[in-house]
């Protein structure tokens, strides 16, 4: 659409401006004034530099637990995309039971995280869970309590089951968006499923598949509540994810310094792999 | 088989799945503790509603519910009122800036809560909103504005220019048009976009549980102390936990017949 | 290659219809013979549309049978049937290049690679596609598109039909007339039975050789495009072809043949037979109005009618005569002179229809 040049439009997003910068700007500013300075209190603050920066890249604690974040977002990708597209072709297409489908698949997009931790912390326990009590009954030396894999896998398939919804629902309104004619053009081409899918489907997809990858990078980048509530970060720090490692720092050690410099740090990452995915994706179309 | 029926297989397998962990929640929400700790059981041996009345009589807990339905709510109304305008602003004009403005706004949403737990507790108690509702709405409004203005936009620039010059030609002051014709229009989008306000607002913890103490404390926060001397209350944790679905749920009822247009319609 | 035959073909989208008006598709008996290009006409919502997918198989008639060379095709699918068919928005595989759009089909059937190209080359050359077969699909005009997608249907050998559902529609005006002329050559070059859903007159009569004309659900004329203009034969074909539609005005019987206004029309002894059985009172008089004959003076048979209107169309003027209460419209020349207010007109007989019940009814004598 042409779009008429008028810079009193600017009126209109004022309120906006307004708002994010109140609760961006002012607490940003904070973050970076912090992360250049050692605070001891009120009147004892002095200038140190690049110095924080340079004690959190070479942090220990938190180089493992970028590696497990990152390791972390490539499962939830490589499951829950997938996954939310085989569940939206699978959805019906119209009528009562696609308006139950789509009720059901939204629940667990609206419970709380905690409750989200809850649900499957309970799930998951050996003594009083459905899940833990079947497996171990099965035979297998279940415990996401005290056994690492068996933590991760938890937490892996907490967040399949609480996020995969809101993949399938993105794939489900695109599919739902594409005209009945081309199916029947693809019919009548004899394309087969397979085709129908690679060359229609998923071409269409594109466009909620970004938003998609995208959202899904960035909450599971910056997850806290769910695995904290499940497994509190362990056992050990098997599962402390980049969000913990921050506010344990923050909050708990009150390391307020290098908390700043390690919360600059962490935007930049989600802000640069964000933009590393949308580029890539939208060149990927331009290029051929 | 043939292709439906494995669809239909397949769709049903998955939503056990999303079903079943809600499922034992629900069915531990109606057992005693002694049930529960007893020998597993795949429904309520003794059905009690005895959880469900600990938390309708117990001020502490069901003002949890109220707190965090007024700081929803509070956040929706904030969001939609700014994000209406700039939207439009973004969907119809050009103006210096726009592009860096859209795009700034959009990077908010990649900030990770955490990042600003500290400097956000500062920030409100110097203002004097800690523990307030509107300390958490505004909070949360870091997040669902950006992504409000982007859901609205996509659906505004799907409605035809042509509308809003009829209806200036009409005589229509810009203020009429707006609201008596133009946010009806959009209907699927302000849906979809509510839905989406609410659900990032009314799951979040993080901020929530550091900007209360004890006037504006949001359910789920409240929920983490269900552990007493005598060790984890689970059938009142479970009751709690099932009542914070309750709210998404009508939610949903609510925007179900936009859900599937709104998310294609729009960008998300 | 086939001749296709609807066989008391009918279709609802109701599980129990139980009026007629219930049936988007009435009950018909139609053969399209093999190797000829037809036009399917008529307003929108007349079923048209209904009745091109029941053809390609993307429906399944309620009632009735779908023959292929004398083949009960009800059952199988539109790959099964061997049809191609170009829709209204022309629909290509967006991800793909102009070649692997044409290729698709071959590809989908197996055909070894290098046919695959041999006939893919052959399209594009036909169809004047070979500029951008490198090209993606998704950034060619709307025309160009629109003929990717019929050469999708061409590439197959063993295609029986090519059923087109409004191609042109978003066609810009000056290529339409070029992308018919293309679709033209393609039915003389191939031989292959063409249907061609159109609510365009003119399409149809420039690309077809008979036109079917549908109305409610009914084929109510099947003719070459001469015909349904000359020889309307229902009051509907005479409003729909032609611009403007056909002049109708209610008559009443009387003695010897018709009467309105007090103006007499003797009818043929054949037709006064057919009149005396007939119970019904709903009579018509159609003349076109480029064969009511207009001067300036009376002469004998003449009527004096008062002008209400000219509209001058360039080449061409519509009047719009008041006849005796009756409204009528005549196509004079644009260089004939006629009076300010006072023309006489008269009927030709061989142009004068009769219309009972709507239907158009002939004397044997001719």
């Amino acid at each position: 659409m042409k779009k008429v040049v008028n810079n009193k439009a600017w009126f209109l997003v004022l309120p906006v401006v307004v708002l994010v910068a109140f609760s961006a700007i002012i607490p940003l500013m904070t973050v970076v004034n912090y992360s250049v300075q050692d605070i001891f209190d009120v009147n004892n603050a002095y200038f140190v530099g690049a110095e924080w920066y340079r004690d959190i890249l070479q942090n220990p604690r938190l180089q493992d637990s970028l590696v497990r974040q990152f390791i972390f977002s490539f499962f939830v990708l490589l499951i829950e995309i997938p996954l939310g597209i085989a569940v939206a072709l699978m959805m019906p297409t119209k009528g009562a039971r696609a308006s139950l489908c789509l009720i059901l698949l939204a629940i667990p997009l609206l419970i709380p995280l905690n409750v989200v931790g809850t649900i499957w912390q309970v799930f998951g326990r050996t003594d009083i869970g459905l899940f833990g009590w079947t497996l171990t009954h099965l035979g297998m030396d279940y415990n996401y309590a005290s056994n690492p894999i068996d933590a991760w896998f938890t937490v892996l398939l907490m967040d399949v089951w609480h996020w995969t919804s809101l993949v399938a629902l993105l794939c489900y309104s695109g599919l739902r968006a594409i005209p009945d004619v081309y199916y029947q053009a693809a019919s009548i081409d004899r394309a087969s499923g397979w085709a129908i899918f690679r060359y229609i489907q998923l071409p269409k997809l594109q466009s909620v598949l970004v938003i998609g990858v995208l959202l899904r990078f960035m909450d599971s980048f910056m997850i806290y509540t769910e695995p904290f509530v499940l497994t509190g970060g362990g056992p050990g720090n098997s599962t402390t994810f980049l969000s913990q490692t921050l506010t344990q720092m923050a909050i708990g050690q009150f390391d307020v310094g290098p908390a700043a410099a390690f919360s600059l740090i962490y935007f930049l990452i989600v802000l640069l792999v964000s933009w590393l995915f949308f580029t890539t994706i939208s060149h990927m179309d331009k290029a051929k | 088989m043939n292709k439906q029926t494995k669809k239909n297989v397949g769709i049903s397998v998955y939503l056990f799945f999303v079903l079943l962990p809600i499922y034992w929640l629900l069915n531990m929400s109606f057992k005693s503790n002694e049930e529960i700790l007893g020998a597993l059981t795949l429904w309520p041996e003794s059905f009690t509603f005895d959880n469900y009345a600990v938390i309708f009589t117990d001020p502490t807990w069901y003002m949890g519910y109220v707190n965090s339905m007024t700081y929803v709510m509070m956040n929706m109304a904030i969001t939609l009122v700014v994000a209406l305008p700039a939207a439009y602003a973004f969907s119809r004009y050009r103006f210096i800036g726009d592009k860096h403005l859209f795009f700034w706004l959009l990077t908010n949403r990649m900030a990770p809560p955490a990042v600003f737990l500290l400097p956000f507790f500062q920030l409100y108690s110097s203002v004097g909103l800690f523990d307030t509702h509107l300390a958490v709405a505004l909070a949360h409004c870091l997040f669902s504005v950006p992504l409000a203005v982007w859901i609205l936009e996509g659906f505004m620039s799907g409605v035809p220019r042509e509308i809003d010059e009829t209806a200036y030609i009409d005589g229509y002051s810009f203020h009429k048009f707006f609201i008596k014709i133009f946010i009806p229009m959009i209907g699927s989008g302000i849906g979809v976009t509510a839905f989406f306000t609410f659900m990032f607002s009314w799951v979040e913890l993080l901020l929530a549980r550091t900007l209360t103490s004890v006037e504006a404390k949001p359910i789920a926060a409240i929920m983490t102390r269900t552990s007493g001397a005598t060790g984890i209350d689970w059938g009142v944790l479970a009751a709690a936990g099932v009542l914070t679905i309750i709210p998404g749920l009508l939610v949903v009822w609510f925007v179900r017949n936009h859900v599937a247009k709104g998310f294609a319609l729009g960008r998300v | 290659m086939a001749e296709i035959h609807l066989k008391k073909l009918a279709h609802s989208y109701s599980a129990n219809p139980k009026f007629t008006s219930e049936y988007a598709i009435r009950e018909m008996d139609h053969v399209w013979e093999q190797g000829g290009a037809y036009a399917l006409l008529g307003p929108s919502g007349c079923g048209k549309s209904t009745l091109l997918n029941i053809i390609s198989g993307l429906l399944s008639p309620s009632e009735g049978e779908v023959l292929f060379d004398g083949e009960r095709v009800n059952d199988l699918t539109p790959s099964q049937r061997n049809i191609a068919q170009v829709f209204q928005f022309p629909v290509i595989y967006d991800s793909m290049t102009v070649f692997d759009n044409l290729a698709f089909p071959l590809r989908n059937m197996k055909v070894p690679e290098s046919k695959v190209k041999k006939k893919v080359f052959e399209i594009a050359e036909i169809l004047e596609l070979q500029d951008v077969l490198h090209n993606k699909a998704k950034n060619l005009s709307a025309d160009e598109k629109q003929k990717v997608s019929m050469g999708r249907g061409l590439v197959r050998d063993d295609v029986s039909a090519i059923l087109f559902d409004e191609p042109l529609t978003v066609i810009d005006p000056h290529l339409k007339w070029k992308l018919r002329r293309k679709l033209k050559q393609i039915h003389e070059q191939f031989n292959i039975t063409m249907v061609y859903v159109t609510h365009d007159q003119l399409e149809a009569a420039t690309f077809a050789d008979k036109i079917a004309l549908m109305y409610d659900g009914n084929i109510v004329q099947f003719g070459t495009p001469r015909e349904l203009f000359e020889k309307p034969n229902h009051t509907f074909v005479g409003y729909f072809i032609g611009s403007p539609g056909m002049n109708f005005i209610e008559v009443a019987r009387c003695a010897g043949g018709v009467e309105f206004a007090g103006i007499t029309f003797p009818v043929d002894a054949g037709i006064q037979d057919i009149l005396d059985q007939v119970p019904t009172d709903n009579l018509k008089l159609g003349i076109r109005p480029e064969f009511v004959h207009v001067c300036a003076e009376s002469i004998e048979g003449s009527f004096e009618c008062d002008i209400k209107h000219i509209e001058d169309l360039g080449t061409y003027k519509i009047i719009t005569l008041d006849l005796k209460g009756r409204t009528l419209k005549a196509r004079i020349d644009e260089d004939q002179q006629i009076p300010e207010h006072k023309v006489y007109v008269s009927f030709p007989k061989q142009w004068l229809k009769l219309y009972v019940d709507e239907y158009l009814i002939e004397g044997d004598s001719e």
